[in-house]
């Protein structure tokens, strides 16, 4: 199992430590409830670093990232973020990934499970005087997330935040070092994303704890961030979306750029698009007791199967149950009520349109 | 009647009282568990064999099944943990039990642990 250069931290702080994507990552530190509420109302703090990072540079990294994704890098500016997914030829999800432009190129960061496999796509796919490189072993990510996320950042490079918009990025420097602050990330929080080098792991794990202590920070696991970002509808790879789905049915039309050009899979997504989907990606929230999980199947009211459960849990914000997953199209409308199997019993739910949240 | 407290190696306890036992889990499974948040529990009368699934904890992660160490039938279940289900966390091998299962003849205990067993089995988990 390969580890993080903040693995003993965990390990001191007391994390219960668990295989993630080939990686000792904590699950989770004093309890994914706790967790979870504090980066609601406060600011936590997550080693991600088991996330993968390629740098694409060379006059042909644009064409190469506008060909194997489906948004539109050409739109980016120097300092934008986009969310985008890599599509095989049957519009089946490779992998659902973040481009950012940089001065020289792009950075792609793409989930630790998938980072192999991505690798080996984008490089069978590279346009001519384009150059791919594989950052992830070299680079170690903290995401700073809730409420409070912006003063603690904001305290530990002695900076202003006030202009780094939603998905921009900025260099900052730490020490000297210079590292890569966004605002992204994967809580439905305000938050930041600081990518930098492993020398500078534990010095800014402790920056962020000792900035962050007056703000009541907690280091969060990679349970609450699963409960964080299914609350905030987002999806996860290997649960709500995966090679067997394409963006279309998973709700994400508004990543796919048909207008700008060539890209792998797009002329299925466009008869897709035309023909309509057969099944969509909806939120649901339980009506009856009854939590809903991966791989349990949704019914109609008369008991017959018409989609599956891809992710679900008891939301702590909420304190309901809520899910996601694919419902046959006849089915997929808001308020519709439908029953999910909950072993052996039928639990109703219903299909909602837009955030859990409010 | 004297009570008698048993451990099984799924981790779950069995107070022992007669023909009654009450059902729960261990510390180190409520550990292992994390928060519990909803618990799932079966309906006083029903049969149930053992080995049989009687209940199901939901944690916010996962849930995970507690197994009748019994053949015989639901007389009780904790219906504090319908609205308290963090009673499992807290309490585990009190306020937390789960069930109470009737069964047929007297209840063998020979083969399950003692509290001093179970512990020296945790050491090797």
């Amino acid at each position: 199992m390969k580890q993080t250069p903040l693995t003993a931290r965990h390990r001191a702080l007391g994390a219960k430590m668990v295989d993630y994507a080939g990686f000792e990552m904590p699950v989770q530190y004093v309890g994914v409830l706790e967790e979870h509420n504090t980066v609601r109302t406060k600011v936590g703090i997550f080693d991600l670093t088991h996330m993968g990072e390629f740098e694409l540079t060379g006059p042909g990294a644009l064409a190469t990232v506008n060909y194997v994704t489906t948004n539109d890098a050409s739109v980016l500016k120097e300092g934008e973020i986009q969310y985008t997914c890599l599509t095989k030829e049957d519009g089946g999800i490779i992998d659902d990934i973040l481009v950012y432009r940089t001065s020289n190129g792009f950075w792609l960061v793409v989930n630790a499970s998938n980072a192999a496999k991505d690798y080996a796509w984008i490089e069978k796919h590279l346009k001519p005087d384009t150059q791919l490189k594989d950052l992830s072993d070299e680079v170690t990510l903290i995401a700073v997330q809730g409420p409070k996320s912006a003063p603690v950042v904001e305290e530990i490079f002695g900076l202003s935040l006030t202009d780094l918009k939603n998905y921009t990025f900025t260099t900052v420097t730490f020490e000297g070092v210079d590292v890569l602050l966004s605002r992204t990330g994967y809580t439905g929080e305000d938050g930041f994303e600081l990518y930098f080098p492993n020398a500078l792991a534990d010095k800014l794990w402790d920056a962020c704890l000792e900035k962050g202590e007056k703000y009541g920070v907690q280091p969060i696991g990679l349970g609450a961030r699963d409960s964080l970002r299914l609350e905030a509808r987002m999806p996860l790879y290997g649960n709500d979306i995966d090679e067997s789905t394409s963006p279309l049915e998973a709700g994400l039309s508004r990543f796919v750029k048909f207008d700008k050009g060539e890209f792998i899979g797009r002329d299925f997504l466009e008869k897709q698009k035309e023909a309509g989907v057969q099944r969509r990606l909806m939120a649901f929230v339980m009506i009856d007791k009854g939590i809903p999980r991966q791989g349990y199947p949704l019914l109609n009211l008369d008991g017959e199967e018409i989609g599956v459960v891809t992710s679900g849990t008891h939301s702590p914000t909420l304190d309901y149950p809520i899910g996601m997953g694919y419902v046959d199209v006849a089915f997929a409308k808001a308020d519709t009520e439908v029953q999910v199997q909950v072993r052996k019993k039928h639990v109703r739910a219903k299909l909602i349109k837009g955030r859990f949240l409010a | 009647m004297s009570e008698q407290l048993r451990f099984t190696k799924e981790h779950e306890w069995l107070l022992v009282k007669g023909n009654i036992i009450r059902v729960g889990i261990s510390d180190y499974a409520q550990n292992e568990l994390g928060d519990i948040v909803f618990v799932d529990l079966p309906s006083v009368g029903d049969r149930v064999e053992e080995g049989e699934g009687i209940a199901a904890l939901e944690s916010v992660k996962a849930v995970s099944d507690v197994y009748s160490p019994v053949a015989g039938e639901v007389v009780a279940v904790n219906e504090a943990l319908e609205d308290s289900p963090e009673l499992v966390n807290e309490s585990p091998l009190d306020e937390g039990w789960i069930v109470e299962i009737e069964v047929e003849g007297v209840a063998q205990t020979g083969d399950l642990m003692t509290k001093e067993e179970y512990e020296a089995f945790l050491k090797g988990v």
